[in-house]
Order: structure tokens, then C-alpha cells, then sequence
């Protein structure tokens, strides 16, 4: 059997998804025009599924940041900032990002991905334990285990469950970090993080908060989770990235810990990549100025986002979670949603769709990611394309039904 | 202490819902090639497991584990440690 073979079932299972046309994982924008619309099959698209949630891509400020930057200090790195040396620009968002949520260390690594990889493989060790929420995102599970930590999972979102795993650590729980997310990406629930608090601290263990999804989206300043449920002093870092509200790319980390510092000695993502490109950092740097200065830009999509909540509640559709800028519909069937999602695109919508094993309790969903630059009009459009792909499924089957009913 | 001897007759009493497929459980039958349960089936059935004989599996080993045996002799070990 050749190294190739086990692609097969990968290459059946396309092959099914290809009969109806399209490849919903492998889609092309062909021309994207504003942070909510896009040419995709020839035909204009409302985008909303593209976690770019305050809409920043096209902002003219951080548009011309990059531009000065690309022209100021070239098109790339190339290299590491530990072997090739750090970019002024570079120490500048780390100063921004550390200001940005008050904390006194930050490390920007060059993308989302690598500072969970870098923080978390750093932070937990051999010989030290990771207690990790069921739910959480690949790059948990990845650089839980890039670590060579103990790996346990507690069950997403259950608070008892994870008290029952560090009471059977013993005196371990000293050594163990806890990781949870903001806002969980596929359902866009919320961890319960005042009760994690809680634990953690009767367990005097170290909790790390995800507020990739989170990020100038939660909180009265848009720092997160943590800030919103008032208990950042409880937390000993926290991980994000620079690639949904921020619009650009990269990930950062930030700690209260003096110690967090030294993470960029022994992180082999923080180590052996190159550092991110200048352009993007000056991106960056301003739109989290704009974050900072722009709350109406949190309303509006907090506005949007209870919009169209309500109206795909009111079609019928059981939705994941409460109102939040991750809006998902649960589909009953793998096939129904995949048609569904079809459907949407069509009628020139464009939605994630997320199915098993990808989903948390093997659901089918048609993820919605809300903007502050969607218009009202934009979201009647979408609240009706939702509305008749619904009505097509029902009468199509005559038994659909949304998965909870 | 609780040997494997101890484990096995809960341990299979614990999966038999799993194995309606395939009817009678074994030592050496493969929990996933198998049983047929898939990723979110074998969350289920460890935390079963887990809350059954008080304990936590580490992800870490859950590659090692392709039996029944293989789980009997986990849960023995993790029981002693």
C-alpha cells in the first residue's frame, strides 16, 4: 500500500460532495469588493462567512498603514525574529497589544494558529497537565499537543466536569493549565468564565483564555470574554488573533507574568518561522486604535447580529447559541445542509458550512459570521435566502425540520 | 487494588450498548474498526468510562488503545498510579 492510499476515503467522500455541483471546502472568491460582498461563481455575494466581524478589511486607514509600511519597510522579513532580529514595528504592536488590554508582556507570532502552537507548547510541558474544553479549536488540540503535556479533555463547557478532573490531579492541579475559548467558532457559545475563574483559582492552576472570536467584539473596551464577565485579573493570559476583527493576519499573546517573556527562548513556532510581514503589522497596529476608538463599530454589529438572530428564528431555525456575531443554524442532515448551503449561495449568499467530524455533537450547520459593515439591507437579503431555502426543503421533503424541534 | 480481572466484566458491561452490531464483545475487539464508533462515540464512552471508575485518560495514550484489552489494561494502570 503506497502513502498515497489513504487519501482515498478523502477522494470518495469529495466525489459524493462533488455530484451536487460544487465544493463547498474548496471555494473561490473570485473578486472580493468590500468586507461583505464578493464575486463568487460570476454572480455578486453577500459574505457572511468570513469572521470578519467589525469589517475592517477595507478601512481606508488601515489600508493606507499597510501601504506606507509595503513602501517604508519592503514587502517581507525574511526570516525570524530571533535569527534575523525584530522589526521596530514589530516591538511597537506588542507594546499596542500589551496597552490594549493592560497587561505588561505580549508576543505577536505570524498567525493565530502558531501563538496557540507557541503559547500553550511552551507554557505546559512533560510532567505538567493541560485540562482542555472538548470543543476547543485544532490549534488547542495542536499545541496541547506540541508540548508533550498530559492531555485531558473536559466536557465543553461543564464547569462540574472540570472540577471532578482537577480534584482527581491532586496536588498535579498546581501544574496544569486550563484552556477555554470566548466564543466557541462552529455554535458561537460562551465559555461560563466566571465559574472557570472560580476553579482555577481553588485549584491554583494557570487558565489561558482563547478570545480569538472574541476580540473587539465582547467587553465594554472589545477586549473579550474575560473583560466582559469582569474577571481579567483571574486570568494569566491570553491568546487571539489579529485575523477576524482585526482584519489582517497574526496572533499575539499576553500575560501578567514577567515569565510570559522569556516563551519566545523556548517556542519553537515563535522560533522557527518568519515574523510577520511589515505591512500587516501596520495594518494591525491601526485597527486596534480603531477597536479602541470605534465603539459604534461594536453596536452596529452587535445591532446586526440581533437582527438577523431574529429573523432566522422567526423562519423556524434552532439556532446554536445565544445572540452573538456567530449565528449558527442546525441543520437536521448532513445532505440537507450541503443542499441548503447551496441553495443560499445561489440566491448569492455566502454561508460556512460545517459538518461532522468538523461540529460539536456531530451536527450540520449553516454558519453565519455577522458584520458591522453588513448593511440593513444586506441582511433582509440574507434573513429571505435563509427564509427560502427553508420553504424549498420543506416542501422537497415534506418532513424538514430544524434539529431540536 | 482493582486488577484488569476486576475491570474487564464492568468494562464490557459498560460498551455492550456499542456493540449492537456485532453482538458479542471480546477482549480483542477493535473499538473503532469494529464497534464503528466514530470520534464523537469515543468521547462519549471515555467519559463514561472515566466517571465509572473515577479517572481521567490522558489524550496522550488514546492511540495505544485499539482493544478492549488495551482499555482494560489503561484504566488498571491509571487506577494503580
Amino acid at each position: 500500500m503506497s502513502l498515497f492510499e489513504k487519501f482515498l476515503s478523502i477522494q470518495q467522500a469529495r466525489e459524493e460532495i462533488l455530484q451536487n455541483g460544487i465544493n463547498p471546502f474548496h471555494l473561490t472568491i473570485e473578486k472580493i469588493n468590500s468586507p461583505t460582498e464578493g464575486v463568487i461563481n460570476g454572480r455578486s455575494t453577500i459574505l457572511v462567512g468570513t469572521n470578519n466581524y467589525l469589517g475592517l478589511t477595507f478601512h481606508p486607514d488601515c489600508i493606507q498603514a499597510g501601504q506606507e509600511a509595503l513602501a517604508q519597510e519592503g514587502t517581507g522579513t525574511t526570516g525570524s525574529r530571533m535569527a534575523n532580529g525584530s522589526f521596530s514595528s514589530h516591538n511597537d504592536l506588542e507594546r499596542a497589544i500589551a496597552g490594549f488590554y493592560g497587561m505588561p508582556h505580549a508576543i505577536v507570532f505570524s498567525t493565530g494558529y502558531q501563538a496557540n502552537l507557541g503559547v500553550l507548547s511552551a507554557l505546559a510541558g512533560p510532567g505538567d497537565t493541560i485540562l482542555m474544553d472538548g470543543d476547543s479549536h485544532a490549534s488547542i488540540y495542536d499545541g496541547c499537543r506540541l508540548g508533550g503535556a498530559e492531555v485531558l479533555r473536559f466536557k465543553h463547557n461543564d464547569v462540574a466536569d472540570l472540577d471532578k478532573k482537577l480534584r482527581r490531579l491532586g496536588e498535579r492541579s498546581q501544574r496544569t493549565l486550563i484552556i477555554v475559548e470566548g466564543i466557541y467558532s462552529m455554535l458561537g457559545d460562551r465559555a461560563p468564565l466566571k465559574e472557570i475563574v472560580a476553579i482555577k483559582q481553588q485549584y491554583e492552576a494557570t487558565l489561558v483564555v482563547d478570545e480569538a472570536h472574541s476580540l473587539g467584539v465582547l467587553g465594554k473596551r472589545g477586549r473579550g470574554l474575560a473583560e466582559e464577565a469582569e474577571v481579567e485579573e483571574g486570568v494569566d493570559c491570553i491568546v487571539g488573533t489579529f485575523s477576524k476583527s482585526l482584519g489582517s493576519t497574526g496572533g499575539f499573546g499576553v500575560s501578567v507574568h514577567p515569565e510570559f517573556e522569556f516563551i519566545r527562548y523556548t517556542s519553537r513556532p515563535y522560533i522557527f518561522t518568519a515574523s510577520p510581514c511589515p505591512s500587516v503589522v501596520a495594518s494591525t497596529k491601526v485597527a486596534l486604535r480603531l477597536v479602541r476608538e470605534t465603539p459604534q463599530l461594536r453596536q452596529q454589529l452587535w445591532e446586526n447580529a440581533q437582527k438577523l438572530y431574529d429573523g432566522l428564528e422567526q423562519i423556524g431555525y434552532t439556532l446554536g447559541a445565544e445572540v452573538g456575531p456567530v449565528i449558527a443554524a442546525m441543520i437536521p442532515s448532513k445532505e440537507q445542509a450541503l443542499g441548503m448551503w447551496q441553495g443560499l449561495l445561489e440566491q448569492g449568499v455566502y454561508v460556512n458550512l460545517m459538518i461532522p467530524p468538523a461540529t460539536p455533537n456531530g451536527e450540520s450547520l449553516l454558519r453565519c459570521s455577522v458584520s458591522a459593515a453588513h448593511t440593513p439591507q444586506q441582511l433582509e437579503t440574507i434573513i429571505q435566502s435563509f427564509s427560502n431555502v427553508h420553504s424549498s426543503f420543506k416542501e422537497q421533503s415534506g418532513s424538514y425540520q430544524s434539529s431540536k424541534m | 487494588m482493582t486488577t484488569y480481572a476486576d475491570i474487564l466484566p464492568k468494562l464490557l458491561e459498560t460498551l455492550q450498548p456499542y456493540a449492537k452490531k456485532i453482538g458479542h464483545l471480546k477482549e480483542t475487539t477493535d473499538l473503532v474498526s469494529e464497534l464503528g464508533l466514530d470520534s464523537l462515540q469515543v468521547m462519549q464512552v471515555l467519559l463514561k468510562i472515566e466517571d465509572q471508575f473515577d479517572i481521567s485518560i490522558p489524550l496522550n495514550n488514546l492511540p495505544n488503545i485499539r482493544t478492549v484489552k488495551d482499555l482494560g489494561q489503561e484504566i488498571e494502570m491509571l487506577l494503580k498510579a
